[in-house]
C-alpha cells in the first residue's frame, strides 16, 4: 500500500494540519519510505494471534464512583489563550 | 567545586548527613556548572531560585534528621514532566510559554524525597526523536566529542537528561522511554539509564506520546545512584490506571547480591548486518564479565526481534497522533487566530508543531484510518504479542539478558540522513522492551577507539528491576568505567 498526494492531503485534513502545497509533495516519499518499510510485518503469519493493545497485565482498576476532584475554574483557565466570563473563546462555528 | 561534583549521589548524601557539605553549598556547585556548560543546550530553563530555596529546606530537614532517600541532591527534570508554576513544554513550540498548576506524580515523588530541582532539561519535541535534535529550542549536545573535535548527539529523546549528567550539570536527571529514549541516551552518554517495568513509574503529568509505551525513569552515573532514584521515583499511583500495585523490593539491598547462580540470555538474533565490531567485542567482553562472576550465560532466540522497529512505528504513531489531538489552540499553548474554527486547528497545528512530529501524527493518523486499521494497527499489535511471547518463553530458562544498548556510538549533530527509517534504526535493540513492558537498564562498559563511551543493555522479567541493579553493578565494577567526558575533563 501507498500513498499519494490526494491521500496525503486526506491524512492532513483528518490530522488537522493545515499542510501546504508544497510539503504535501515531499511528505509523498516520506511516508511511502516508511510505509514500505513497515510492510515487513506482512511477512508474519498472525493468522492466529490475538491483538496485544496492553502489556499491565491487570485489568482496569475499579472505585466507587464519587467525585474526587474539580472545582478547578481558574486553573483550568489558567494557561487558555481566550477566555471570556469563564469560558474557552474560538471562532464562531454557528451563524 | 570540582570536588563537589565528583561525589556520587549516594556518597554526596553521606556527606550531607555528615555535615560535611551543606545542600546549598552542593546545589550551588551545580547551578555553576550550569553555567560553564551551557554550550551544550541541555537546560531549557534554569530555576535556580526555587533550587537554592529547596536546597535550603533540604538542609533544615537533614538537621532535623528528618532526610528523605534523595535530600538535597541537586536533580534535572526532562521537560515532559509537568512541574507547577515551571514552563513545561515538551521542547514544542504548541506549548509555548504552557505552565502547568500541578506537577506530576514523578517530579512529587522526588521533590517528597528531598531531591532539589535545577531547571528543566532538554529533549526531543514530545519524545520524538533519537538525537535530540528535533527540540524547538534547538539540539542539546554530547559532553562527549570525537577526536577531531566534532560535536556529537547525546541520543534522544532524553538527550539533554544524559548529557547534563555526564557533563555533571545534574547529579540526577529523570528521563522517560517509549522506544529506548532513556537507554539509547544512556549510552552515547556514557552514564547509567534505567527503563523500568510498565507501570511502575505513575505517567501522570507526563505529558503523553505513545501511552502503551511510555515509562519514566532514572539518569545517573553510577548504578546505586540510579537505585536510590528509582526507589525515590516509584509509586501506585491511583491518577494513572496502568499504574502498578506490585511493591517495589529494596533495589539497594540488591545492589551487592552478585550473579553467581543467574543465567543470563544472549539472543543471537542482537546480531545485525553493519553493526560496529567494536560494540560486538564490547558485548562479548561483558559476557565474559558475567561468566568471570559466577553467572551461565545461555544463547536463547527471540525470533521476532526484527519486526519489533516496524511494529513500533505503526503503534507509537497511531497512539500519539491520537494523544497530540489535544493540541488545538483552544485550552492552552499556541493558537493562530483564522476565520474559521476548523482553520484556527489546521493552522495552529502547522505552526506548532515541528516536521518530525507532523509526520508521526500523519502516519499515525494513516493507519488508524478507515480501511487501513486492520491492514496495519491490527497487525501490528498481533505483531508486539508475538513479541512480548519470545520474551516470556526466554524467562522460562534465563532470569535476565543481555544485548548492546545501541548499534553505534553517538554520531555528529547535524548528519544528514536521507530517510527517515535511518533515524529510527538507533533504536533496534531498545524497543523490544517496550513492546513488551520489560524493564531494560543501560550501562555505560568501555571506550572505543574513537574514545567514546558505549553501553551494554539488561533486560529482566516484569517488575524484577532490582535483579537489573544486582546485574548492572557487577558489569560497573568490571568495567571500572572512569573516563570524563572530553568537554569536562578539559574544561567546557
Amino acid at each position: 500500500m501507498s500513498v499519494d498526494k490526494a491521500t496525503v492531503a486526506r491524512i492532513a485534513r483528518l490530522a488537522r494540519i493545515n499542510v501546504p502545497e508544497d510539503r504535501q509533495e515531499e511528505l509523498v516519499g516520506e511516508l511511502n519510505g516508511i510505509l514500505d518499510w513497515i510492510a515487513e510485518l506482512d511477512e508474519v503469519d498472525t493468522s492466529a494471534v490475538e491483538p496485544l493493545a496492553s502489556v499491565t497485565g491487570h485489568g482496569l482498576p475499579r472505585r466507587s464512583d464519587e467525585v474526587t476532584d474539580g472545582n478547578r475554574v481558574d486553573e483550568v483557565l489558567a494557561n487558555v489563550p481566550e477566555t471570556a466570563g469563564g469560558f474557552f473563546v474560538v471562532p464562531k462555528v454557528v451563524e | 567545586m570540582a570536588d563537589l561534583l565528583s561525589l556520587s549521589a549516594v556518597e554526596a548524601r553521606a556527606a550531607l548527613d555528615a555535615g560535611d557539605v551543606s545542600a546549598p553549598e552542593l546545589t550551588g556547585a551545580y547551578l555553576a556548572a550550569i553555567e560553564e556548560t551551557g554550550a551544550l543546550n541541555n537546560f531549557v530553563a534554569v530555576t535556580a531560585d526555587r533550587a537554592m530555596e529547596m536546597a535550603e529546606a533540604s538542609q533544615a530537614r537533614i538537621k532535623a534528621g528528618e532526610a528523605g532517600l534523595i535530600e538535597g541532591i541537586p536533580v534535572g527534570v526532562k521537560d515532559l514532566f509537568c512541574t507547577a508554576g515551571v514552563a513545561s513544554t515538551a521542547c514544542s513550540k504548541i506549548l509555548g510559554g504552557f505552565t502547568p498548576t500541578y506537577e506530576s506524580t514523578v517530579t512529587a515523588n522526588l521533590w517528597r524525597e528531598g531531591g532539589v530541582m535545577l531547571g528543566k532539561i532538554n529533549c526531543d519535541e514530545f519524545a520524538m526523536g533519537s538525537a535530540n535534535e528535533t527540540s524547538a529550542f534547538g539540539p542539546a549536545v554530547n559532553p562527549w566529542q570525537a577526536s577531531d573535535g566534532t560535536d556529537l548527539v547525546p541520543g534522544g529523546s532524553s538527550g539533554g537528561s544524559a548529557s547534563a549528567v555526564a557533563a555533571r550539570s545534574a547529579l540526577l536527571a529523570t528521563g522517560t522511554d517509549t522506544g529506548g529514549s532513556i537507554r539509547q541516551p544512556a549510552a552515547f552518554c556514557g552514564v547509567v539509564g534505567m527503563k523500568p517495568t510498565y507501570g511502575r513509574c505513575s505517567r501522570w503529568g507526563i505529558v503523553a506520546f505513545a501511552s502503551s509505551l511510555d515509562q519514566a525513569g532514572p539518569f545517573s552515573r553510577t548504578v546505586a545512584d540510579n537505585a536510590l532514584m528509582m526507589q525515590a521515583m516509584a509509586s501506585h499511583d491511583l491518577k494513572d490506571s496502568t499504574s502498578t500495585d506490585a511493591p517495589l523490593p529494596d533495589l539497594m539491598a540488591a545492589l551487592d547480591k552478585g550473579v553467581k547462580g543467574m543465567k543470563i540470555g544472549v539472543p543471537s538474533e542482537y546480531v545485525m548486518d553493519g553493526m560496529d565490531s567494536e560494540v560486538v567485542a564490547l558485548w562479548e567482553k561483558g559476557q565474559a564479565w558475567l561468566r568471570d562472576a559466577g553467572a551461565e550465560l545461555v544463547e536463547i532466540s527471540l525470533p521476532h526481534t526484527k519486526y519489533a522497529l516496524p511494529a513500533y512505528y505503526i503503534i507509537a504513531p497511531a497512539e500519539a497522533s491520537s494523544n497530540l489531538a489535544r493540541y488545538d489552540g483552544v485550552r492552552y499553548g499556541l493558537r493562530v487566530e483564522a476565520d474559521s474554527l476548523d482553520d484556527m486547528y489546521g493552522e495552529t497545528r502547522a505552526a506548532g508543531f515541528g516536521d518530525e512530529v507532523q509526520r508521526r501524527i500523519m502516519i499515525g493518523t494513516y493507519v488508524l484510518s478507515a480501511g487501513y486499521y486492520d491492514a496495519y494497527y491490527l497487525k501490528a499489535q498481533k505483531v508486539r504479542r508475538l513479541i512480548k511471547q519470545d520474551f516470556d518463553t526466554a524467562y522460562e530458562t534465563v532470569d535476565a539478558i543481555l544485548t548492546p544498548a545501541t548499534p553505534t556510538a553517538a554520531f555528529p549533530v547535524g548528519r544528514k540522513v536521507d530517510d527517515p527509517v535511518t533515524n529510527f534504526l538507533n533504536d533496534v535493540f531498545t524497543v523490544p522492551a517496550n513492546l513488551a513492558g520489560l524493564p531494560g537498564m543501560a550501562v555505560p562498559a568501555g571506550l572505543n577507539a574513537d574514545g567514546l563511551p558505549l553501553g551494554l543493555q539488561i533486560l529482566g522479567r516484569p517488575f524484577d528491576e532490582a535483579t537489573l541493579y544486582s546485574i548492572g553493578r557487577v558489569i560497573e565494577d568490571a568495567a571500572a568505567f572512569d573516563a570524563v567526558p572530553s568537554r569536562r575533563a578539559g574544561g567546557a
